[in-house]
């Protein structure tokens, strides 16, 4: 190949733009040709020689300052209304989700600091040689039993037909606050009912069935009373009690 | 300086562009030949690139994108209007492609000052296109985008710009009056 074709292409090959085989030719050609390798080294030399060159003006630092200020001006205004439009409501929504997350998590802990008292207060009675103060299966002898003793009353239900039966009934504390503790018998198994005031409750609020320390539970809110009720049993009976005393009239 | 889909999504104007900014300031001296005209143009190519980046094509060539406003923004100036016109000039200044003198020797004498000075003489699309190439190494294929013309005739102008500027050289040089 005639040495014009090769300068031709000499340029593209001190700019990097050959392809491998190609520039592999050509470097072959300028080891065997001393005017085609004298007309490559001028030019890059040439090409080094503007590199450095032209690497001359350097913007002055308030001007550098300037542009870098007023672009992350214009960034932050950008970002002000991505952040009206995108970033503000999932913050408020993040800290809904964490305040929520944090009032649920709390509120867990209190239900099951109260499964955890009641449990107690559950088993020490069973445990009891005497487990309830008045005994009878009656309801009107137990109700007015707690007459005086208790700063509210309560309705209990009427228990003809169900497997259930009323063992008897006793005052408690739960948090320095009196409450009834009434014992229900169903298939040898006895079930705790407690009964608290709670100022200010809303109506009938049903939580549950759950499980504390081997226990289901059943609570609700009725009347600004709570009610728990604590067993071994299994849930549908638990269920069956609850509905039964929410029902009492 | 390809920017990924995600990227551009993700990050902002500022995250790219300043990066360039010594460099399209350094390109925008040498076009305008004047620190405020430079300054403006700079500024105007951050405006222009600003208001046009939701425009930008994800996964092109951010940097030949900036280089591009800011050499059109350039062009639409007053200084732009006047320095893009003589062209043909500088392919008549050329030496011819079969002068026989290569002058390594020389090229390796002149100094940084005649290589600028030799530059400040040249036209503007002689100059812009060997600051693109040899100062800011852009591929050939960079240089088309930024001065949107074909790939061949990047080719084919660099090859006039470096004879156009090895002449240059060679009459600055002593002797070298009469040396072309």
């Amino acid at each position: 190949m005639p040495c014009e074709v090769w300068t031709e292409k000499l340029d593209a090959y001190v700019d990097g733009e050959l392809s491998l085989p190609e520039s592999n030719a050509l470097a072959d050609h300028l080891r065997g040709c001393v005017g085609c390798a004298a007309e490559a080294l001028e030019r890059v030399q040439l090409k080094r020689s503007v590199a450095l060159a032209g690497k001359r003006y350097e913007p002055s630092t308030d001007f550098r300052s300037s542009i870098a200020k007023s672009l992350i001006q214009k960034s932050e205004r950008g970002l002000g209304f991505f952040w009206k439009i995108l970033v503000v409501p999932a913050l408020l929504t993040l800290v809904f989700v964490v305040g929520l997350n944090f009032y649920l998590g709390r509120a867990k802990a209190e239900r099951q600091h109260v499964y955890s008292e009641l449990a107690d207060l559950h088993v020490a009675t069973l445990a009891s040689t005497t487990p309830v103060d008045v005994v009878s299966t009656d309801r009107h002898t137990v109700k007015p039993w707690f007459e005086g003793k208790i700063p509210f009353t309560f309705n209990l239900p009427e228990l003809q037909g169900t497997d259930f039966s009323l063992v008897g009934g006793r005052v408690t504390y739960l948090s320095q606050v009196s409450g009834a503790h009434l014992i229900y018998r169903i298939r040898k198994h006895e079930i705790s009912v407690f009964i608290f005031p709670v100022p200010n409750a809303s109506n009938t609020t049903i939580s549950g069935p759950v499980q504390a320390r081997s226990f289901n539970f059943e609570d609700w809110t009725h009347n600004g009373l709570r009610y728990f009720v604590v067993g071994d049993v299994g849930a549908n009976d638990m269920e069956t009690l609850g509905k039964l005393l929410r029902d009492a009239k | 300086m390809e920017v990924p889909d995600q990227r551009v999504s993700t990050a902002t104007f500022a995250d790219l562009a300043l990066p360039l900014f010594d460099q399209l300031y350094n390109f925008a001296h040498w076009l305008t030949q004047d620190r405020h005209e430079a300054e403006d143009l700079v500024q105007e190519t951050y405006a222009k690139a600003l208001r046009g980046f939701s425009g930008f094509q994800p996964g092109t060539n951010f940097r030949a994108w900036m280089f591009r406003i800011l050499r059109n923004a350039f062009l639409t100036s007053r200084t732009g209007l006047k320095a893009m016109i003589p062209l043909e000039d500088d392919a008549h200044e050329t030496i011819a492609s079969s002068d026989p003198s290569p002058e390594t020797a020389l090229v390796e004498q002149a100094n940084r000052d005649s290589v600028r000075e030799a530059l400040n003489e040249m036209s503007v699309p002689f100059r812009e296109i060997l600051l693109l190439c040899d100062v800011e190494e852009m591929s050939y294929e960079e240089i088309a985008q930024v001065l949107a013309i074909p790939q061949g005739t990047v080719m084919s102008r660099l090859h006039r710009a470096r004879k156009a500027l090895r002449a240059r050289l060679l009459m600055k040089s002593p002797g070298g009056v009469n040396a072309v």
